[in-house]
């Protein structure tokens, strides 16, 4: 038997008796490296993410690759099939889809990524909140999340482009309002599952205020399943905005959206296949690189997430 | 492990319970979609070319000039007992219109989950018992690959594929099934695929992951280590306990079909209600955007409960926790 230990203990005594806290650094690096490894040994992820940066590339220095300019109206050459001189063809008014097409990926990058931001920082601000606090605010921050999860994706955002009018900002805020309920999910099961852990209630008893334990404590645990959604939640975004332009009520002409050309194409699906398959293999492209690195991811940080929330988005 | 009637009848009623609140959340949310327009929605609904006696009419019929608890109340109340109003365009009821769009996108929402039951369960389930094999891996890209392809631009391709270049179906239109079966048949191919390739291609991972999981249980390693053959295992002690959640995906996507194709509908020409969210958008009648998003969110908070109330009848332990 031995003698109970009455003796006051010092905050770092607690840590290590208590067990340590995740975001021990001397512990955290190794860990961090593993993960950056185990990735880089997924052939799929490793190839998903040199395709990604390929079109990411191709965005950033658009203007200045695109051989021609994206409204360079050429009659003449109107619906002339892909060439030496136009890769992917032209379209009814003779543009050159090659350089719409790449212009039009940095406007696809640009909203989802805006929108995703948004949706993250205000779910997992919602999350946190909702899981950390719990009780009463829980249930009325989770009751509002239900509802919005009552609606289709592509119909809350139609919603609220019919309340504004549409064009790029009202398209980036209606894709960051739609996926702001995800996040405020994921975060909140995380936090959900953190909150009880020894470190955090032995932080909570020693008076350390709520602002710290969520910063310290929570949010580093939780990463590994919010980087996943990020991933996976840019893919869908990106799918919505071509959705909406493609209903014309998304980005608006004479700006270059896959979406939009893909509706374009659309009275010409028997003169000039290249009008349609391009664009739509360009959203095709980039939503696969982030799928499949999201799966890369999850696998390496996050392996016991379920695939249900991501199928539940997927419109 | 018996299940009195009393807390099967508790289940039900906290479960209702549940869905009267996200229903009023819905219409709260419904109702705002007025008010939060910047501007006089019925000016912006009725155009430039208007007059005075049109305007006041509308105003009247919608109830937009009474106080906002007062409309509310009304809207509420109207909405329970299925008057939604009337379009800010044509004028006509909003329930019938609605009512005349609903049988297109039903059909098209039961071919599509048809198709996408019969591709994803046999593939999930063979991806998941073949775990790493080559087959698995078959089954994973090509699923991918379906998550990922835009919906419309597919209906696209095969629009390009099976009527522009090969003539074998028509593009678009619809005929009612009750007037002419092939005519109906031949039209909803396309779309019906379009919707339930998607759908099949996430159902399957999410089934082979269900399978994964249960596979992994420790009763499953307790059956197979007393001897049981392994088709046993997999039918009695897998597949069974893998239907639940297989359950749940098939009711979520057939809600989300249900309410969600408004882009394929859009392609393939499908008077359904997809379309016509898409046409009062775009035509900002206002009262048609309200009613069709309310009829979608309450069939999607329909058929959620009827998935959850199906599951406590299947599984006891779920009526429980």
């Amino acid at each position: 038997m031995s003698e109970p230990r009455e003796e006051v203990l010092a905050a770092t005594e607690i840590e290590e008796r208590f067990g340590t806290a995740p975001v021990d650094h001397s512990l955290e690096a190794p860990g961090r490296m593993s993960a950056v490894r185990l990735l880089g040994s997924n052939p799929v992820t490793v190839a998903s993410a040199i395709v990604l940066a390929v079109v990411v590339l191709l965005a950033l220095l658009a203007p200045w690759v695109a051989p021609y300019g994206i409204n360079e109206v050429d009659v003449a050459n109107a619906l002339q099939p892909p060439s030496g001189e136009h890769w992917f063809g032209t379209d009814d008014l003779g543009r050159d889809v090659f350089s719409r097409v790449i212009v039009a990926a940095r406007v696809s990058l640009q909203v989802a990524l805006i929108s995703v931001t948004f949706a993250f920082v205000v779910g997992v601000t919602i999350g946190l909140i909702s899981g950390y606090v719990g009780r009463f605010l829980d249930t009325v921050l989770m009751r509002i999340v239900d509802v919005m999860f009552a609606f289709p994706v592509l119909l809350l955002a139609l919603a609220i482009v019919a309340i504004l009018q549409p064009g790029m900002a009202t398209t980036m805020l209606a894709i960051g309002i739609v996926y702001t309920p995800i996040f405020a999910r994921v975060a909140r099961a995380s936090t959900l599952s953190v909150r009880n852990e020894p470190y955090v209630q032995v932080s909570r008893t020693m008076g350390t205020p709520a602002r710290t334990i969520i910063g310290r404590h929570v949010l580093p645990n939780i990463t590994g399943p919010l980087i996943v959604q990020t991933s996976l939640s840019l893919a869908f975004a990106i799918l919505s905005e071509a959705a909406l332009s493609f209903l014309g009520l998304g980005i608006q002409p004479p700006a270059p959206s896959w979406g939009g050309m893909l509706f374009n194409a659309q009275g010409f699906l028997s003169q000039a296949w290249w009008m349609s398959v391009f664009p739509g293999a360009a959203i095709f492209v980039t939503v696969l690189a982030f799928n499949l690195i999201g799966d890369g991811l999850r696998d390496v940080l996050d392996p016991k997430q379920r695939t249900l929330i991501e199928a539940r988005r997927k419109r | 492990m018996r299940i009195s009637p009393g807390q099967l009848l508790a289940f039900f009623g906290r479960r209702l319970a549940y869905s009267a609140v996200v229903l009023f959340g819905v219409l709260v949310l419904v109702f705002l979609i007025v008010q939060l327009v910047p501007g006089d929605p019925i000016r912006l609904a009725l155009g430039t070319r208007y007059t005075q006696e049109a305007y006041d009419a509308l105003l009247h019929a919608s109830g937009l000039d009474k106080p906002l608890g007062q409309q509310f109340i009304s809207y509420v109340g109207n909405a329970l007992t299925g008057d939604l109003g009337v379009s800010f365009r044509t004028g006509e009821p909003v329930t019938e219109l609605l009512m005349q769009r609903l049988p297109a996108t039903i059909s098209l929402a039961v071919v599509g989950i048809v198709i996408a039951l019969v591709i994803s369960i046999p593939a999930g389930i063979w991806s998941a018992l073949h775990e790493g094999k080559v087959s698995d891996g078959i089954i994973r890209i090509t699923s991918q690959f379906g998550v990922s392809i835009p919906d419309f631009w597919m209906g696209m391709l095969l629009i390009l594929l099976f009527s522009t270049t090969w003539g074998l179906l028509p593009s678009s239109g619809y005929v009612p099934m009750s007037e002419d079966v092939v005519g109906w048949l031949e039209r909803v191919i396309l779309p019906g695929l379009t919707v339930g390739l998607v759908a099949a291609a996430i159902m399957t991972r999410y089934i082979r992951g269900a399978v994964l999981e249960v596979a992994a249980m420790s009763y499953v390693r307790t059956a197979r280590s007393k001897g049981l053959a392994g088709s046993v295992v997999v039918r009695r002690h897998i597949l069974r306990n893998a239907l639940i959640p297989v359950l749940t995906i098939a009711g979520i996507q057939f809600a989300t079909i249900l309410g969600g194709v408004i882009v394929v509908e859009v392609v393939f020409a499908w008077p359904g209600l997809g379309r016509l969210v898409y046409e009062s958008v775009a035509a900002r009648d206002y009262s048609m955007i309200q009613g069709s998003v309310l009829l979608i969110a309450v069939m999607f908070l329909l058929v959620n409960l009827v998935v959850d109330v199906l599951y406590a009848v299947v599984d006891p332990r779920i009526r429980l926790s």
